[in-house]
């Protein structure tokens, strides 16, 4: 998409149907691509230390059940089942410093 | 009976003593990383001589953990009155070498005395930032005397021009006075300012960050767009500031002073700058130059949002500022940063009585799930708004596209614009040939032989008719059609007639700009 010209990259930069030569910013070129979230995937919301894991591969469990426990920003956060299902892979292990949007936990719907 | 000889000689030893703010060994260790003293920094950026120091004799007002016995000069702060081109500003700079520039709250009551004295005799305020933050041994006394800055900042915003140097740490809450000013300068390896530092982070989010990738000068100059002056040296940067002062009044009772009108001198051809292809780029600084006196235009924010130029120049010798989509980057597309940088900029012009001119081309907003997820609707409403409120003289030159949200975001008619001209090869739509064509002849180009021939047969069509500004002239949205060269004269005879606009606005508090 890019091609350099006197030491500078330039981009076909495309906008509704047409095509625009352009330099690209540092900033877009670094921007965070979007993925659609999946059902049962549990992500930290924010960054932190897992302090306790209470859920168990292969063990069922309710909606509302504590998976475990993230300490971020000095306060420690229920992780908890968001509907009924089975615990089908658990990523986290206690005492793990983990970042925003790891994937701590998959819940399979029953 | 006191002598007076005497006393002379016992105040020039107390200031002396006073003077060296932490000692000879802390002074030599503030210059040995390039920073100036804060001293040194005062009498760089004030006229020569005209220094008045305030309350060099402030005691602290630490009464535990040890502090009692210790003894801060000056509290860590100085603070004065003085003179930049002529003209009174008001100033304090944190001295690193007492007690790291830690902020008590005698040194907060040293900085409020002398924005109150600022905010009073209407002249711009200059803060020098270089402070490891709260003295934590004087506990919420510490945290009221920023709390008192603050209220301070925001009361003065609008009033007086405030600016903020980042000559040192600036961490915690400490941040925020800056932000609330309408300048802030960083200095290369100098600047650091963050919320929290790379040890909270290392700490609790297990990150390994450096002061400088953090919240250096690059960064804030880069990517935060916290600051808008970014310089390599302290001299630099003191340059800067005094530049800013010569192109803005001392207060938003003042028009900015007037210097000599001069021609451009640029050596570009007007004509020449603007490829006629809608979808080609070059630099709209380049533009600027050509109508601007002796061609000069001192640009803010240079590296953040560049798909956006903001800056002063000035036309007939007055300051104008002006507000210009750049194609050749991003091209020239509005966005979440540049349209903040823009409404920002259009707000502190109207609050300092400096006419807008726009330069339009700009072929929409970025498209992205980014953008849309980062609140493009709420930033790109801050420029509607901004010119909108504006009721100081605002002219825009539509250069060549003016498509969609756009056109009427970038001081259209619509929005009160008091004259609005364009070139013969702008191109004010609702979107470009392509894409309009696509969709409007969509049912003949699916059912043509040849798709690629019937799509460029109406994109033809649609260029024709609507891709020129006759359209908008035709229905009073542009005043004239003008040639690029006559730019600036045209400009600057509007620019003479406005001089004596007024307008009103309905009696309110305040309104709600989309923060």
């Amino acid at each position: 998409m890019e091609e350099k010209i006197n030491g500078k990259e330039w981009a076909n930069f495309p906008l509704e149907d047409d095509v625009y030569k352009t330099l690209l910013t540092k900033k877009f070129k670094n921007r965070e691509v979007w993925h659609k979230p999946v059902v049962g995937e549990i992500l930290s919301s924010l960054p932190g230390t897992v302090l306790t894991v209470t859920a168990i591969v292969g063990a069922s469990v309710k909606a509302g059940d504590l998976l475990l426990i993230q300490e971020a920003m000095k306060m420690q956060n229920r992780i908890l089942a968001p509907f009924d299902g089975v615990v089908k892979e658990l990523d986290v292990k206690e005492g793990d410093k983990i970042g925003k949007n790891h994937l701590m936990a998959k819940i399979e719907p029953k | 009976m006191a002598d007076l000889k005497q006393e002379i000689q016992t105040l020039r030893q107390k200031k002396a003593k006073l003077e060296l703010g932490g000692g000879e060994a802390a002074i030599e260790k503030q210059k040995s990383i390039g920073k100036l003293t804060a001293r040194e920094r005062i009498h760089a950026l004030l006229d020569e001589g005209s220094f008045q120091e305030y309350d060099l004799f402030i005691k602290h007002d630490g009464r535990d953990f040890g502090m009692e016995k210790k003894e801060l000069a000056a509290d860590g702060v100085v603070t004065g009155t003085g003179t930049i081109h002529g003209e009174p500003v008001c100033i304090y700079a944190q001295d690193f070498t007492v007690s790291g520039g830690s902020l008590g709250l005698q040194h907060a009551r040293k900085i409020t005395k002398i924005m109150d004295i600022a905010l009073k005799m209407k002249c711009p305020l200059i803060g020098i930032n270089d402070s490891g933050g709260a003295r934590i041994q004087e506990g919420v006394g510490a945290l009221a005397g920023y709390g008192e800055i603050f209220y301070r900042n925001t009361i003065a915003s609008g009033v007086i021009p405030q600016i903020s140097l980042i000559l040192g740490p600036c961490a915690g809450g400490a941040v925020y006075s800056p932000a609330l000013t309408d300048f802030v300068f960083v200095v290369e390896n100098i600047s650091k300012m963050f919320i929290t530092g790379p040890n909270v982070i290392k700490t609790v989010l297990g990150e390994d960050i450096s002061m400088e990738d953090l919240g250096g000068a690059r960064v804030h100059a880069e990517i935060t767009g916290n600051a808008h002056f970014y310089a390599l040296t302290e001299v630099e940067c003191f340059d800067q500031v005094k530049k800013l002062l010569n192109y803005i009044p001392s207060s938003n009772e003042l028009k900015a002073k007037a210097v000599e009108p001069a021609e451009p001198v640029t050596e570009l051809n007007i004509e020449d700058v603007v490829p006629s292809d809608p979808r080609q780029p070059y630099d709209v600084r380049d533009v600027i130059k050509c109508i601007t006196d002796r061609s000069e235009f001192f640009e803010i924010q240079e590296l953040w949002a560049a798909n956006i130029v903001i800056g002063f120049g000035r036309m007939g010798g007055q300051t104008i500022g002006f507000v210009a989509n750049q194609p050749k980057v991003l091209a020239g597309v509005l966005d979440c940063d540049s349209a903040d940088k823009a409404a920002r900029f259009i707000r502190f012009c109207d609050s300092f009585n400096i006419p807008i001119v726009t330069l339009e081309d700009m072929p929409g907003y970025l498209p992205g799930v980014d953008q849309e997820h980062a609140g493009v609707i709420r930033h790109g409403a801050k420029v509607l708004y901004a010119y909108s409120e504006a009721t100081v003289p605002k002219i825009t030159v539509i250069l060549r596209k003016a498509y969609g949200g756009g056109y009427i975001a970038m001081n259209s008619r619509h929005l009160g614009a008091d004259s609005l001209f364009a070139w013969p090869i702008a191109e004010i739509a609702v979107m470009g040939p392509e894409g309009a064509a696509n969709i409007i002849f969509r049912k003949e180009i699916e059912g043509a032989e040849d798709k690629d021939a019937m799509r460029e047969e109406k994109v033809k069509e649609y260029t024709d008719k609507f891709a020129n500004p006759y359209v908008a002239a035709g229905r009073g949205f542009v005043d004239a059609v003008i040639e690029p060269k006559e730019t600036r004269s045209v400009l600057l005879q509007a620019l003479k007639f406005a001089e004596t606009k007024s307008e009103d606005r309905p009696k309110k508090k305040h309104g709600l700009p989309p923060f």
